[in-house]
């Protein structure tokens, strides 16, 4: 987790100049960064639900804050997802910090910073530690979009930290609800799982669940806390956006069930059914939304929404497949997304346009951008062969067995997920080429490099999940035990 | 009739005779040397005066004998560590202070007359700031430790009287500055007259001007409830006036703003700490057990203080004006801990008083590094782009901000978690969501002037950053240290204040 940072300092100290070798040692890096972390997947004990690579050293004694890191299963897959994007996403927007506000060196700077908070924030076992690091994530975030992005990018940028901070602020009150409470009950603490032992009244534990959970709504978003999403992904550059959707949100949905289920069960439970309707007109709303987009960056920022919708389902709808399906999909979405976003931007770059009537007939141009944009469209769908299909059928699955209304309408998302996809490849890739694309480029080198690895983590994953289901499954069962459910019994549905 | 000598107990009360012989050998400096040494002279009696008075208020921190002075003062954990939060905020304001070119060549002229320009042209200084300033601190060094309410009062006299003077000696826009030490002058007074009636009920109450005494008639609840509330509310106006608290704010924006930078800096932050210093003293003892009759009211004021403070921010273009908004704010984010009323909430308010301090002296330097031709520059629209000018003062700009917004990894994070946990616990809770919405609000202002310094290009109108002085750069490196310091490491000072901070009764 230190490495980022040493690489971020490394590229402070390059000189402004050196824009090149600032690039590289960024690369290198998250590079290390990754295999580092695929190391430690591989070192991971699979059945074991308890923390593990656990170090904690104390921080602020007087608050009983410790800093305090370890991962289970949940945390591994979405740090691994972490890791690996980050150098794709250097890779991918190796031209992306010029035309900035600042120097390319701040935004290499930037991205290794938050590189760093996304290791910390997924594996913080204390609260505080936690909720520090989701705070001071969005500063690098924030300033990404506003100095590199195009548009509309400081307002963006002000929108997304604006709606952020306060969600941050609303689970301060939370926290210092926790603190009080753990020092009523046996002493100040901000462990995580000395305080899912603290015990609540039912109205404390719905207040203070609500501070957790809209704050986590915000980020993840969900309807209605999600209108920042499309203008801060539509004025972010792309690779920004990857990380921003790809990773950044995914703190809400891990938040969730990280914070929301284990430290409040009962108020999890209270709330469940307002939580499934909520997603379920994401689900919709965001399809529908997406549909209707014109501009390629905001239909990937809706088509988003419509997938956190289909996350927060899986997240509650209490069943260990559900949960696992959640979870996968968090994975997935972040390589789909990445794809979509990266390929996407190329043709954006490219085109210098991001109307999807501004393309028409790439197929034909540029084969390997078109087919590319063609397998990511296809991800995002979830057309079985590809990994997300797994994730989205477990989560429909799982929900079924509970709330098979729910999951019904839910269904109706997918047949939309095909209209909102196939419509804009069908505009952008077939057809007659449109005037003034004869000319683009296809992919160089550099972007095939980058891009590969997604699409062969989407479809390797879309034939073979169960690497990352046997580290998932063991972590989903533990939550779904502590909460004090059980899987309901396969039914045929006419009971 | 026998006479009894007073026991002065002066190893006490060295740091403040210290700052008092000092303030007067630097009048005499002022009548009787050279007018080319004394600037010079003066800032180094100065400097030396408060960095002495520093060395022994820590050398006395863990002196045996508690009261001094026949018991009007007492010194404590809780007043050792106020006394030293003034001082190293008035060091790094004498820092800012130096710079003489915030000051009117002669205060005594009349803005625009002859006299006036002839001061200009022989290069005349005011260096009668720097005996005002040591008065002052030693008012402020005074203020918490009193322990009853005579003390308190001369103490109160003692910090205003300079505070009022040095409002007015402002070298741009001399009328504007002059009319701000004015209104701070008859407000100020106004709320002194409150004070001493209070005062004076509290007394009737309980027959007794000492705190203990206060304390003991709280306690045994003898005397007539109806003196005790409206002394409490009397005595409460005079205190609350002096931290700016909405209903008695309406001097702090325009005096804020009118005031010479350097004072307005060293006002807002050692103020604080003295005004905060005393009302926790007095609230936390001698009041504590009559608690029913002013939780509700500084509830209230608290609430209205910390919306209303955010609120009006958001309006202000003129950056020395939203810094004072920003500071009313700030003073109901502190009342939070003093209706806390537990040691939680007075360690809290401590740790926020010093790192909201040194966070305002430096955001304040910055202000006065801002210049055009004709002096400073405070209106926000002219500070755009200066991110693309000037990025490290834009950059230690935006550290302060976001420190003051509460941003984590800042030591105004830390201070607002610890002061709204403190009033969590002793069951505010009404107090503390009202304060997570205004910090909500507040951020909302913090970062447009982000956005403005970093996010819009700059306007050509010979808007620049001046080269800081050396002393400028110390203090806004010490503060920028101090800030982040604060954020990532606070268990060091949290657990100091925590070893030192009870009051003794």
């Amino acid at each position: 987790m230190a490495l980022p940072i040493i690489g971020s300092i490394v590229v402070a100290l390059l000189p402004k100049t050196k824009e090149t070798l600032a690039k590289q040692v960024a690369l290198i890096t998250t590079l290390i960064v990754a295999g580092a972390t695929i190391a430690m997947a591989v070192n991971f004990q699979r059945d074991n639900v308890d923390l593990q690579f656990v170090e904690k050293y104390s921080w602020i004694p007087t608050f009983g804050i410790n800093f305090a890191v370890g991962i289970d299963g949940l945390a591994l897959v979405l740090i691994l997802m972490s890791t690996v994007l980050a150098p794709i996403v250097v890779l991918a927007g190796w031209n992306e910090a010029h035309g900035g506000r600042w120097s390319v060196k701040v935004f290499y700077i930037l991205i290794l910073v938050l590189e760093t908070m996304m290791i910390g924030v997924f594996a913080a076992t204390d609260v505080f530690l936690f909720y520090v690091i989701f705070e001071a994530m969005l500063i690098p975030v924030y300033f990404l979009i506003g100095g590199y992005g195009s548009g509309q990018r400081s307002a963006a940028a002000v929108k997304f930290l604006i709606y952020s901070l306060f969600g941050g602020l609303l689970m301060l009150a939370s926290i210092i609800g926790l603190y009080v409470m753990s020092g009523a009950q046996g002493g100040h603490t901000f462990d995580l799982q000395a305080l899912s032992q603290l015990e609540m009244s039912s109205t404390t534990q719905n207040f203070l669940f609500l501070g957790f959970f809209i704050a986590f709504a915000i980020k993840a978003p969900l309807w209605p806390l999600h209108t920042w999403l499309p203008d801060a992904a539509d004025s972010a550059t792309p690779g920004t956006s990857v990380l921003l959707l790809g990773v950044l949100d995914k703190v809400g949905t891990f938040g969730m069930i990280r914070y929301c289920l284990t430290l409040f069960p009962d108020a999890s439970k209270t709330f469940t059914p307002m939580i499934l309707v909520l997603s379920v007109i994401s689900i919709v709303y965001g399809a529908f939304l997406a549909i209707g987009q014109r501009d390629l960056k905001r239909l990937i920022a809706f088509t988003s929404i419509s997938h956190f919708g289909f996350i927060t389902m899986g997240i509650f709808a209490m069943t260990s497949q559900g949960q696992s399906g959640a979870t996968l999909y968090m994975f997935n979405h972040g390589f789909s997304t990445a794809a979509l976003f990266l390929v996407g931007g190329w043709m954006i770059s490219r085109r210098g346009s991001s109307t999807i009537a501004d393309f028409g007939g790439l197929q034909r141009v540029t084969p390997v951008m078109a087919w590319s944009f063609f397998l990511a469209g296809m991800s995002s769908l979830a057309l079985p062969g590809m990994s997300s299909f797994v994730s989205e059928f477990l989560v429909l699955v799982g929900t079924f067995t509970r709330y098979p209304v729910h999951a019904v309408i839910a269904t109706f998302g997918i047949v939309l997920a095909a209209l909102y996809i196939l419509i804009p490849v069908q505009k952008a890739l077939h057809g007659p080429t449109t005037a003034g694309n004869e000319n683009l480029s296809d992919l160089n080198l550099r972007e095939k490099i980058a891009i590969a690895p997604v699409i062969a983590i989407i479809i390797a994953l879309g034939f073979y999940p169960s690497p990352l289901l046997k580290v998932i499954n063991p972590a989903s069962a533990h939550v779904i035990a502590q909460m004090g459910f059980t899987d309901p019994a396969p039914t045929n549905g006419d009971k | 009739m026998e006479f009894t000598t007073p026991v002065l107990n002066y190893t006490l009360l060295s740091p403040i005779l210290i700052l008092l012989g000092a303030a007067l050998i630097t009048v005499l400096v002022e009548a009787f040397v050279s007018k080319a040494l004394r600037p010079i002279t003066q800032l180094s009696i100065t400097l030396g005066a408060l960095v002495l008075a520093l060395v022994q208020v820590w050398r006395i921190r863990n002196e045996q004998s508690m009261t001094a002075a026949m018991g009007s003062v007492i010194i404590d954990g809780p007043a050792v560590l106020m006394q030293a939060s003034i001082l190293i905020i008035s060091i790094i304001s004498v820092f800012l202070i130096a710079d003489t070119e915030h000051f009117t060549a002669l205060a005594a002229s009349l803005p625009g007359s002859d006299e006036e320009r002839q001061a200009v042209q022989s290069g005349n200084q005011v260096t009668e700031v720097y005996p005002l300033t040591l008065f002052a601190v030693s008012g402020m060094l005074l203020f918490p430790i009193s322990s009853d309410l005579i003390t308190l009062f001369v103490a109160l006299e003692m910090l205003s009287l300079p505070l009022y003077l040095m409002a007015g000696l402002s070298r741009r826009r001399r009328l504007a500055s002059q009319e701000s030490a004015l209104k701070y002058f008859l407000l100020g007074a106004f709320s002194s007259a409150f004070f001493l009636f209070g005062a004076a009920f509290l007394y009737g109450y309980s027959a007794s001007v000492t705190f203990a005494g206060i304390r003991d008639a709280v306690v045994g609840s003898g005397g007539n409830d109806v003196f005790l509330l409206i002394g409490i509310s009397f005595l409460s106006v005079g205190l609350l006036f002096k931290v700016g608290a909405v209903p008695f704010h309406a001097w702090s924006p325009d005096v804020y703003q009118g005031s010479p930078t350097p004072v307005t800096a060293f006002m807002a932050a050692a103020t604080k700490v003295a005004a905060f210093g005393a009302m926790l003293r007095i609230y936390y003892t001698s009041f504590a057990n009559a608690q029913w009759s002013w939780t509700p009211m500084l509830t209230v004021i608290a609430i209205v203080t910390m919306v209303f403070g955010s609120l009006v921010a958001i309006a202000q273009r003129d950056v020395k004006r939203m810094l004072a908004y920003s500071s009313i704010a700030h003073a109901g984010f502190l009342l939070t801990g003093v209706i806390a009323l537990n040691k939680a909430g007075l360690e809290a308010s401590i740790f926020y008083l010093f790192a909201y301090g040194i966070a305002t002296v430096g955001g304040f330097a910055i202000v006065t590094l801002v210049r055009d031709a004709a002096g400073e520059v405070t209106d926000l629209n002219r500070w755009k782009g200066l991110g693309k000018r000037s990025p490290w003062v834009a950059t230690a700009f935006a550290g302060f901000l976001l420190s003051f917004a509460g941003i984590p990894l800042t030591s105004g994070f830390i201070g607002k978690f610890s002061i709204f946990s403190a009033a969590y616990e002793s069951g505010a809770k009404s107090v503390v969501i009202a304060g997570v919405l205004s910090s909500a609000i507040a951020a909302f202002f913090y970062i447009r002037v982000i956005v403005l310094m970093f996010f819009t290009d700059p306007v050509e109108d010979g808007t620049s950053v001046e080269i800081p002085s050396a002393l400028t750069s110390l203090s806004v490196i010490f503060a920028m240290i101090v800030t982040i310091a604060l954020g990532v490491f606070p268990a060091p000072v949290l657990n100091l204040i925590s070893d030192l901070a009870t009051f003794i009764r």
